[in-house]
């Protein structure tokens, strides 16, 4: 009998066109390619300058998101962009679909949004696939048990020339989350701690498999949250395997197979799961029961406390770097700290069940005064739906910003940004210096907690809020 | 890709932990669409106080630093984005070489495609370096070791294919494009399968 495989083993067996050796890495196919207008004119100028076409247009899907404009169309039907430059970098996009016959969600199409989120809910992001697209959190897909990673131009061109990459294979890691997580604690809560314990370096060279029984009671966006962030903690992926829950989410999505592929394409997808026995390189175990809604004081997004905790003592001097960025001290209470500015999104934080998560906080709430609080859908189906659940309207009539598609205020590439020395609460990935606008500060956070924090206008455990109803507590409107 | 032997010159220390490519080269400069002249935009606001005005205590901001190809920096460098940007940014301002006891895989594959070699060393011999600032050293890929001025050498181990790339500045592509008949034959085999012709 065939020895047992783990999840990764079974993924890279399946794409090796050419093993490694010692002198060369594997040749790896690609199964999706997922395209967007930062990291991609680059790639299509090396193919115009040797000649070479789009080997698997059909396998490649392009859309725009980082520098587009969250607000609406002009009235002329121009797009507010931020500068001439990202203009032109989403006029490039649209070319260069067009040029190498490319599908693009563009501007026309009511699919386009942010990347990680269009890839999902066209059921594109499939069990069993390798996906790569020039995004670190590419590593989101891998929620469906896809091997999915960020790469950098020179490897979007390549893919783009021949579908496949130069890989060698990555260590798996499994990560048991052990326990339940208590009712009130969400999937960010879970990977923020996850990647506390880890550390940012933690999962360098090594793809991460998320197991145990509080992964297999998430929903896919509660899983796509945990993968999204594995880069957080340097994994090269993250993965969950597939299920039952899986396979509910993808039934008849529009690029999901259909009639008799479907019933092909189960069978397959049941057969994905790691084998009982199979060796991990490394293990790492975390437990669920204990973890609180998470916050992070630093610049990386390890830098996580409970919310109800206070900021640590420095251990080194990056801490303390870190510690003077963000005009914190040692032993001071996350809780309680005046904030500028809440979001809302990102592929972190930005599909239905994030914004249901927000709106059971803020229904029947106001924003607290002076903090300004955006909150940006994933997609133009995640926005459709939200206004159709009367999410938009909480969101709008507590005071909140209700905009357009896109990566927005986590990338701060569109316009959309948090002002210098502004302190602000984040369900994005990125607390790095600088990451939402020169000298912002950024807190990392749940949707849930984002917005309690907008209610109330400091770092507040968002429990206070779902454990007591309007008209019974804190900050009611 | 340009060939990288021997580089010899002064390195440059940044000591700072974690520093990301956010650091190396902020997002609001990735609206380009080219990959030349990221160099002025490299540590853009790590180089900068708040004020705007430079910041005189950062390394590559020391008059010493001018032609440095050296960089030696904390653990975990490159760690965050996977813009390519960072490296050419890199490139651009005359990095050859960066070392660090941890570099982040994506940084680090992006680097290797730019003609920069990333150098990941044990704990003990990076803490060495690390006190090397603004001294002159070579780093010599062919009998992979780094050779600082008046101290003992330090043998390092890179992977065999980048080796082979850097030292011979053969472009990734080009390699992959040599396999393009098994790549065809793969993909037709596999298609047909997917599409249920053995189930």
């Amino acid at each position: 009998m065939a020895s047992p495989r783990t999840l990764l083993d079974k993924l890279w067996d399946e794409h090796v066109v050419v093993p490694a050796s010692d002198d060369a890495p594997a040749v790896l196919a690609i199964d999706l390619h997922l395209v967007h207008e930062v990291t991609s004119p680059q790639a299509f100028d090396t193919l115009r300058e040797r000649g070479l076409s789009v080997r698997r247009p059909d396998r490649t899907l392009a859309t725009m998101d980082h520098s587009t404009p969250t607000l609406p169309k002009r009235a002329d039907g121009s797009l507010p962009v931020v500068n001439e430059q990202a203009g032109r970098q989403i006029d490039r996009l649209v070319e260069n679909c067009r040029a190498f016959g490319v599908t693009l969600h563009g501007y026309d199409s009511p699919n386009r949004g942010i990347v990680h989120v269009m890839g999902p809910d066209l059921g594109a992001t499939q069990p069993g696939m390798t996906i790569v697209c020039g995004d670190s959190h590419t590593s989101t897909h891998g929620a469906f048990g896809s091997l999915a990673f960020g790469i950098g131009t020179s490897e979007v061109t390549q893919v783009l020339a021949t579908q496949c990459l130069l890989q060698r294979k990555a260590k798996a890691m499994a990560v048991d989350v052990d326990g339940e997580l208590p009712s009130d604690v969400d999937a960010k809560d879970l990977i923020l701690a996850i990647i506390a314990e880890l550390g940012v370096g933690g999962g360098t060279g090594c793809v991460l498999e998320y197991r145990g029984e509080a992964v297999r009671s998430l929903s896919m966006e509660g899983r796509m949250t945990v993968c999204n962030m594995s880069i957080e903690a340097g994994a090269r992926a993250g993965m969950i395997a597939p299920d039952a829950v899986t396979i509910e989410y993808l039934r008849d999505r529009a690029m999901a197979p259909a009639g008799e592929a479907w019933e092909r394409a189960v069978d397959r997808w049941r057969r994905l799961p790691t084998d009982e026995g199979a060796a991990f390189d490394r293990t790492a175990r975390v437990d669920a029961c204990s973890i609180e809604p998470m916050i992070t004081w630093g610049t990386n997004p390890g830098a996580a406390v409970r919310v109800s905790g206070v900021v640590p003592e420095p251990a080194d001097r990056s801490d303390e770097k870190a510690l003077a960025y963000m005009g914190f001290e040692p032993g001071q209470a996350m809780a309680g700290k005046g904030i500028d500015t809440v979001f809302i999104g990102s592929c972190t934080n930005s599909r239905i069940e994030d914004l249901r998560a927000a709106a059971e906080v803020m229904r029947g709430r106001a924003v607290a005064s002076g903090v300004r609080t955006l909150i940006v859908p994933g997609s133009g189906p995640v926005k459709q739906q939200a206004e159709n659940e009367g999410l938009a309207d909480v969101f709008v009539k507590a005071g909140a910003e209700w905009r357009e598609p896109g990566c927005s205020m986590c990338i701060a590439m569109n316009g959309d940004r948090v002002g210098a020395g502004e302190l602000a609460v984040s369900t994005s990935n990125r607390n790095f210096e600088g990451r939402q606008g020169a000298g912002a500060r950024t807190m990392l956070a749940s949707p849930r907690t984002a917005a309690a924090c907008a209610v109330a206008g400091e770092v507040v455990d968002p429990r206070e809020f779902t454990r007591s109803p309007v008209g019974a507590g804190v900050g009611d409107a | 890709m340009k060939p990288l032997k021997a580089v010899r010159s002064v390195a440059v220390v940044l000591p700072e932990e974690n520093i990301d490519t956010d650091r190396i080269i902020p997002a609001r400069f990735l609206s380009t669409t080219t990959s030349d002249g990221l160099g002025k935009h490299a540590f853009h606001d790590a180089r900068r106080l708040a004020e705007g005005v430079p910041d005189e205590s950062f390394a590559l901001n020391d008059a010493r630093a001018h032609g440095a190809e050296i960089l030696i920096a904390g653990r975990n460098f490159g760690c965050g984005s996977s813009r390519e940007h960072a490296a050419w940014a890199l490139g651009d301002i005359g990095v050859r070489v960066v070392i660090s006891s941890e570099i982040a895989d994506i940084f680090r594959a992006n680097a290797s495609r730019n003609g920069i070699l990333p150098i990941v060393l044990d704990v003990e011999s990076h803490g060495r370096l690390m006190a090397c600032g603004f001294e002159t050293m070579e780093v010599d890929l062919e009998a992979c070791e780094i050779r600082p001025e008046g101290s003992e050498p330090i043998a390092f181990e890179v992977d065999g294919f980048m080796r082979r790339c850097l030292l011979d500045g053969t472009d990734h592509l080009g390699f992959l494009l040599g396999h393009y008949s098994a790549i065809e034959s793969f993909d037709a085999a596999r298609d047909a399968r997917l599409a249920g012709a053995e189930s």
